[in-house]
């Protein structure tokens, strides 16, 4: 057993109302720079729609992630000598039309139009050509089923129920998939990449470009089924999503699940056996991969995990908040999370607990209760194109997983429906998905109420330890001589201070996760520390406005 | 003169050459890459590069054969200069049209692909000029030099060859490419100059052959780098002499 510890997220499909504030906050974060126009590592789809890049599910097309091929898992794209002899050029790489040509607009003219009788129109500018485009396609081109019977009739997920589904477009089901990195225990971006720049971080599992050593050979982009590589046009480098590491690193949820309106993703450890991966991905049977993958997590409440955790060097705090881990309780305990296309064999560590509303927002359409669970469960038993979809999605085309799940919620709806009602619980609901009344309340509790330090337990990266070790050899002789004060040899000698960033990083954690600032502990060393950067609108912090006294004066 | 363009500028281009892609690693390895502009358009690239690579790879072993290799070696293995010959323009001509017909394609589709055009540097569009007229004197020298023989026969491997030769064994005999013909010493000259610049251009991307691939695990596992403001995104600005995007215009 070879104990790892992965930061994963979990995404609830049921509260996603589409808002792409997730896409627009990381965006800002991460992708606002030249070269990086068409690029979100965040997007939102609406499904069934082509997503984005265009299609990219298509693997007979696109060629990413991995196979199986006489029992052993080989990159679906070929293996190095392949990549080798193609590195000239890449076969397999989608175009920028195949994302979207990024434009802008020629603001200039508003400003610059002589007086005249209309208005003057700002045109639409190519990024990538300079020229006045006409803009035929974007990242959320069929937003909200937009144009569906172009498009989302061509989603390669509706391949063998595409004659079952309505695409009629107040018959179909619609709902949003959000989508970032998958951060995979077993990265075909990774292994696609012939300077070995993509490398998986040991401590947290976070998959990364090594900027100074990628040489833009664009493999990693074809690799990932997932297209969730970009290249920077202009740097000719590959980036991704970094699982916003500068922040996991002091404890603080991505700038996606931060912001995002809905409060529908977690963020926790999940801790898992790194030696059985390879063995998982390597199942015959495609349907036999989710239980694969759940068997790869380790359960941290076990004595003998523990113990090889911290024998594999995990810290203490890390294997506590792999127990508190929400991601753990919805993959492991309550089992409602799904990975999304576990086929692609890479073991994405993004996953999705199904949407339930294509099957309430029926049953609310023909008049019945929708929240009962006699009509919810014959709505699942008859509802089968939506739930064939979800299983496309989400199991391999597996539809008991999705099943299982999607009567999972339904039940919670009935039973906690009952509890708000001020009526009796009705314990057959949760026995009849085989659950029970408290663990059924658990989840609901975790999917409705939980909190932003319940939603995010994110245990900060242990960068101190490898201070302490440097003391050891550095500080000490100057604490022999000085007492241990800072500035001994000059300014700026001794133990380096706090980044700005970091500490700001650490007052909005603390006002996150604090009901007012007046709740921050007395001691707190933030407290009173407040500043623009770090105030959140709550409350009026001392010294950050000048006193009504002040300002009359 | 002799002295200047054999054996100084050689001297000297060598010299930048090996000192500027020492200097250019250490400063601006996230610099080092060809910048692809396959984003763009990949149709003509798919024919091109490939055709432009492969043809370069056959081109650059064909001249490590023939200014390596002393002649005295090929005739105790039995191997007539003539037979030689014959041997080297049919390896020769097929790689040396191969990548100059790809290098055309790919200066056309640079040409005239807007995208790819913007993003043409000055620096670019240089370096093409030089190793453009490169492999074409060197596709010169071998159809007119070797198959069609105008100005008389040269036989290159007494003469440039060996001076090529005496240059790394610091010995240089600068008499011998003074009497090679004009082909020869332009396609000599311009080379050197190719290597000058070469540190300094996106022809750094050949040292980035990614022999490595074939032998290390897919998978690539890193500690996080515990030094401060390592790892965290914070970088020291590298670029020596690229100014960033933002402030070039």
């Amino acid at each position: 057993m070879r104990v790892m510890a992965q930061m994963a997220m979990v995404m609830n499909l049921d509260k996603c109302i589409g808002c792409h504030t997730c896409s627009v906050t990381c965006k800002q974060a991460w992708t606002n720079r030249a070269g990086t126009e068409y690029v979100w590592f965040n997007n939102v789809e609406t499904r069934p729609g082509l997503g984005y890049p265009r299609g990219y599910e298509d693997q007979d097309e696109w060629m990413g992630g991995w196979v199986l091929r006489n029992g052993r898992l080989r990159l679906r794209a070929g293996g190095r000598l392949k990549k080798l002899a193609l590195i000239f050029s890449n076969p397999k790489m989608p175009s920028i039309q195949d994302y979207y040509e990024p434009w802008t607009y020629d603001y200039e003219t508003l400003l610059n139009a002589p007086a005249q009788k209309t208005f003057p129109v700002a045109r639409p500018h190519s990024l990538i050509s300079g020229k006045p485009i006409n803009v035929s396609w974007s990242a959320n081109w069929d937003d909200d089923l937009g144009g569906s019977r172009e498009h989302a009739v061509k989603d390669p997920m509706l391949k063998g129920i595409e004659d079952k589904v309505r695409m009629e477009f107040e018959k179909t089901f619609m709902f949003y998939l959000p989508r970032i990195c998958e951060h995979c225990l077993n990265p075909s971006c990774a292994a696609s990449c012939p300077s070995g720049a993509i490398y998986k971080r040991e401590e947290d599992g976070i998959v990364l470009v090594d900027q100074d050593r990628c040489r833009g050979w664009r493999m990693c982009i074809t690799g990932c089924p997932y297209k969730k590589v970009y290249f920077n046009h202009k740097t000719g480098k590959a980036e991704k999503c970094t699982f916003c590491y500068p922040r996991i690193e002091v404890g603080i949820p991505t700038v996606c699940s931060e912001t995002c309106v809905g409060r529908l993703r977690y963020i926790g450890l999940v801790l898992y056996d790194a030696d059985k991966v390879l063995e998982a991905a390597t199942v015959e049977d495609d349907h036999d991969l989710y239980e694969a993958q759940l068997g790869v997590f380790l359960d941290p409440e076990d004595p003998e995990v523990r113990r090889e955790a911290e024998a594999a060097g995990i810290p203490a705090d890390w294997v506590e908040a792999a127990r508190r881990s929400p991601v753990k309780k919805l993959i492991l305990d309550h089992r409602v999370a799904l990975p999304l296309h576990p086929e692609y064999r890479t073991m994405p560590m993004v996953w999705y607990i199904p949407p339930l509303s294509p099957v309430v927002d029926v049953v609310k359409d023909t008049g019945h209760d929708a929240e009962d669970v006699d009509n919810l469960f014959g709505a699942i038993e008859t509802l089968r194109i939506p739930v064939e979809y979800l299983a496309n999605l989400f199991t391999a085309g597996d539809v008991a997983p999705v099943d299982r799940v999607l009567r999972k919620l339904a039940a919670m709806r009935s039973y906690m429906r009952d509890i708000n009602l001020g009526r009796d619980p009705r314990d057959e609901i949760p026995a009849a998905v085989g659950m029970e009344g408290e663990q059924m309340y658990e989840m609901f509790r975790l999917l409705a109420l939980a909190k932003y330090s319940e939603r995010y337990v994110i245990p900060p990266a242990h960068a101190e330890q490898a201070h302490a070790l440097e003391e050891l050899a550095t500080e000490c002789s100057v604490s022999a001589y000085g007492g241990g004060q800072q500035d001994v040899f000059g300014e700026g000698s001794g133990a380096a201070p706090t980044p700005v960033a970091v500490e700001n990083f650490r007052v909005l954690q603390q006002t996150q996760s604090a009901d007012s600032l007046e709740e921050l502990p007395g001691d707190n060393p933030l407290r009173g520390r407040v500043n623009l950067l770090t105030w959140d609108g709550r409350g009026m912090p001392d010294g950050l406005f000048p006193s009504d006294q002040e300002a009359a004066r | 003169m002799t002295t200047f363009l054999w054996v100084i500028v050689p001297y000297v281009c060598l010299a930048v050459f090996v000192v500027g892609h020492v200097w250019r690693y250490r400063y601006d390895k996230f610099g080092w890459t060809t910048r692809s502009s396959q984003l763009y358009e990949s149709r003509l690239l798919r024919i091109g590069s490939p055709l432009f690579h492969f043809g370069m790879l056959g081109v650059v072993m064909g001249h490590v054969i023939g200014l390596v290799v002393p002649q005295v070696w090929t005739n105790a293995l039995g191997l007539s200069p003539h037979a030689y010959h014959v041997i080297a323009l049919a390896g020769g001509i097929p790689a040396g049209v191969a990548a100059l017909v790809g290098l055309a394609i790919l200066v056309y589709r640079r040409r005239t692909t807007g995208p790819v055009f913007r993003a043409t540097t000055v620096n670019d569009k240089v370096m093409y000029a030089v190793l453009g007229a490169v492999v074409a004197l060197g596709m010169w020298n071998t159809v007119a030099g070797s198959l069609l023989q105008f100005g008389g026969e040269y036989n290159y491997r007494e003469g440039v060859s060996v001076w090529f030769r005496s240059i790394f064994l610091f010995r240089p005999e600068a008499g011998l490419m003074a009497e090679a013909p004009l082909g020869f010493q332009l396609h000599a000259l311009l080379a050197f100059a190719l290597f000058a610049m070469w540190p300094f251009t996106r022809l750094v991307h050949v040292f980035s052959a990614p022999i490595g691939y074939l032998t290390r695990p897919y998978l690539v596992y890193r500690s996080k780098d515990p030094r401060p403001g390592r790892g965290t995104g914070n970088r020291a600005p590298q670029r020596g002499w690229d100014k960033p995007e933002l402030t070039r215009k």
